[in-house]
């Protein structure tokens, strides 16, 4: 185990290439949700304007 | 064929599709990123030159390969939607340009990781660093442009002639380690003759390449959806897909 974590001398640059790659992907993922959910609540606002106004 | 991939192209229907495809997409992408990263990082043997340091390239090479696919296909949806006028040819190409501009991201910064130990220092201004550089900042230059307007259907048009005018960045970048002396390898797995890593390394790479390419195309359909609700005005399908 102590030996994987420090590949080989390499540990700290293989763990921090592994880690920020991970940190980037999950923040797509949630950047992906959040885009979706704010462009749904606009579309859900713009639609009931429009009913609103009686078009 | 043709009904079919018109009727795909008619945003109500892509918006259901990618709607009922995306988690499962996204499920199979991180699955095979899982197996990939788990090969490359436990299974794969460690290198005869750089030890366990070039187990970085399970990272860097996925990175690297979505920085391109993604500029090439956002640059093609952009045209796409340039020349027909299809909405959501616009609305693809403009859900590339955060997932692409964070892999190019990763690509270079990844790559700095890997050549401090490597090469002994974190960044040399040499042909293939400096057109991924390049390539970060026609994604961060397209993503302001269209930020500034307020009118969708501008920003599309005028982001599309950007994405379109940068494409030429891509033959440039992949090519760049055969048309210059650069301090960055040559190509290992893309070669006509066979590719020069053995098996054991090749596998968990390709898997996490594919796994990634997976996972970029879950984030595209589901931005692709959110665009698809910005640009749809006619109220009656949305209504009801929104209540």
């Amino acid at each position: 185990m102590q030996e994987f974590i420090e590949m080989g001398g390499y540990g700290a640059y293989v763990w921090s290439a592994f880690g920020l790659t991970f940190v980037v992907l999950a923040w797509n993922v949630h950047a992906a949700r959040r885009h979706f959910n704010r462009a749904r609540l606009q579309a859900k606002r713009r639609i009931q304007s429009q009913a609103g106004a009686g078009t | 064929m043709w009904t079919w991939f018109y009727k795909l192209a008619s945003p109500p229907h892509f918006f259901r599709i990618a709607g009922m495809l995306t988690p499962w997409v996204m499920g199979v992408a991180l699955s095979m990123i899982t197996i990939g990263i788990f090969g490359g990082l436990v299974l794969a043997p460690a290198d005869y030159q750089q030890g366990d340091g070039f187990r970085i390239i399970y990272v860097h090479v996925p990175a690297a390969w979505l920085s391109l696919f993604s500029y090439s296909l956002m640059a093609i949806a952009a045209g796409i939607g340039l020349v027909w006028r299809i909405k959501l040819a616009h609305a693809v190409a403009a859900s590339c340009a955060v997932p692409g501009a964070s892999f190019t991201f990763l690509a270079l910064a990844t790559g700095s990781i890997w050549g401090k130990p490597m090469w002994g220092t974190w960044w040399e201004w040499d042909a293939r660093l400096t057109s991924e550089l390049i390539l970060l900042f026609l994604f961060l230059g397209y993503i302001a442009l269209r930020n500034a307007f307020d009118d969708i259907s501008k920003a599309d048009r005028a982001s599309a002639v950007l994405a379109l005018v940068g494409i030429v960045n891509v033959p440039i970048i992949h090519y760049s380690v055969n048309w210059w002396n650069t301090l960055h390898q040559g190509a290992t797995v893309t070669k006509l003759s066979a590719p020069s890593i053995s098996t054991s390394m090749l596998w968990p790479l390709l898997v996490t390449a594919i796994g990634c390419t997976f996972y970029f195309a879950a984030l595209v359909m589901q931005r692709t959806r959110g665009e698809i609700l910005l640009r749809e005005r006619r109220a009656r399908w949305l209504e009801l897909e929104l209540n």
